[in-house]
């Protein structure tokens, strides 16, 4: 594996995108209600589609032939970047829909950042990308919110998904090495000018939501580093890679 | 002396100075049209998804032009992951195949990124007539596309392709597809 760190930051930019991608797009066909079904799907469309955006600008960086599809399905688990948040399982809709928003408000921070970039491809994908976010953002603190301050069903099981996820949001600020080099460069911002803009609107969200933030905030690291996974993403590997594990370099 | 007869009439001597003769200079005779030409032709491929508008309507064909003996379609995509953006450049490579383009090059432009506001009023009365209500700035549709009423209410902020939300009318009682305005 190179260890350009611009690939390294393409990869983890694609990485979160193509996990959270698949991990939505598991709702096909079995969400609450179609229209839940829909969005479901549309988020998990859009945020493949940046997947390839990403990890194929990342190959063309790496330089060794390998694209897109090649990074998605032929990289085991150690070789991911993706933070350990968007790998953690569905659960019920509503942990679902709590892991999306505290990812999406993170998300749309990091790529309203990037579209000043010095790295012109990078400032277009994530100007690109910042739109379609936008827009989940608009969804998902809409369903925190009308779930959190809901039935006394909704409203427990959403915060005992915030308990649950909360420990993987500090991982989304936690800088290393690859970070510095791409602050030095004014490829990305540094990780840690994100949280205090990314507390406010939280904060704001779980008001409305009638729902409390937990008060410890240990984070959970590894993902993005690649150091160590959860056990989960492995799981979700041999789903999303199974056909070309199988039948290598098949192709439609 | 006879005459010969009209099918085999030999064609007319050029005549120096007269059009026929001066293309005959370029590069590849009668091979190179026009970008208005070009246009034309772009501007009469549907949407692969909606039909009832063309791709020119969408604004997604940012631009056309010949570098050397290569035609350059630069496309925009709508949405990111949009299934449709890999049959529209077919259609588009398929439209321009069929008229004689042997050099094609279809490029992909990401940024400035695709806004609904380059969406043509042409396109915009055609979607209503299909049934789907226009994008606008305000964030909904600004009247039911079946029977006007502007009694609408939001179903899901999502709809059945990437470029679409499900609304209702609350006095015809129909569901109907709201072009999203991004």
């Amino acid at each position: 594996m190179s260890t350009d760190p611009k690939f390294e930051f393409l990869c983890r930019m694609g990485d979160n995108a193509l996990v959270l991608g698949h991990r939505v797009s598991e709702w096909c066909g079995v969400a609450p209600v179609l229209e839940e079904d829909i969005a479901l799907a549309n988020v998990a469309l859009d945020l493949i589609g940046q997947t390839q955006l990403w990890l194929g600008l990342a190959g063309e960086v790496e330089g060794e032939g390998r694209d897109a599809d090649k990074l998605a399905f032929h990289r085991d688990v150690w070789d991911f970047r993706n933070v350990l948040l968007v790998e953690q399982p569905n659960g019920d809709f509503g942990q679902t829909m709590m892991r999306q928003f505290l990812f999406d408000a993170w998300h749309l921070a990091q790529l309203t950042a990037l579209i000043d970039s010095s790295d012109k491809e990078i400032a277009a994908i994530a100007e690109k990308s910042a739109k379609e976010v936008t827009y989940h953002l608009e969804r998902s603190s809409d369903t925190v919110i009308g779930l959190g301050d809901g039935t006394e069903e909704s409203h427990r099981r959403m915060q005992a998904a915030l308990d649950l996820l909360w420990p993987y949001v500090g991982e989304m600020f936690l800088g290393d090495d690859v970070d510095a080099a791409m602050i030095a460069a004014g490829i990305a911002p540094d990780p840690v000018s994100l949280r205090a803009g990314y507390d406010q609107l939280v904060g704001d969200t779980l008001a409305a939501a009638t729902l409390t933030k937990p008060e410890d905030d240990f984070a959970h690291k590894g993902g993005k580093s690649g150091a160590r996974h959860s056990e989960h993403l492995g799981h979700m590997l041999t789903q999303m890679q199974w056909l070309q594990r199988a039948y290598p370099d098949a192709t439609w | 002396m006879v005459k010969p007869a009209p099918h085999s009439r030999p064609a007319p001597a050029p005549v120096p100075g007269v059009v026929h003769d001066t293309a005959r200079r370029g590069p590849a005779p009668g091979e190179k049209p026009t970008l208005e030409t070009v246009w034309t032709w772009l501007s009469a491929i549907p949407d692969p998804e909606i039909p009832a508008i063309y791709l020119a309507d969408l604004g997604i064909i940012r631009d056309v032009a010949w570098e050397g003996e290569t035609l350059v379609v630069t496309i925009t995509p709508t949405y990111s992951g949009c299934p449709a953006t890999s049959i529209i450049n077919l259609d588009i490579e398929m439209a321009l195949r069929d008229h004689g383009i042997e050099e094609l090059e279809l490029k992909r432009q990401l940024s400035p990124p695709w806004t609904t506001d380059w969406m043509t009023d042409t396109g915009r009365a055609k979607l209503e007539a299909y049934g789907i209500a226009p994008p606008r700035p305000a964030g909904g549709p600004q009247h039911c596309p079946h029977c006007k009423s502007q009694a609408v209410e939001r179903i899901s902020q999502f709809g059945s392709t990437p470029c679409k939300a499900q609304w209702r009318c609350q006095d015809c009682l129909e569901p109907f597809d709201y072009f999203k305005c991004i």
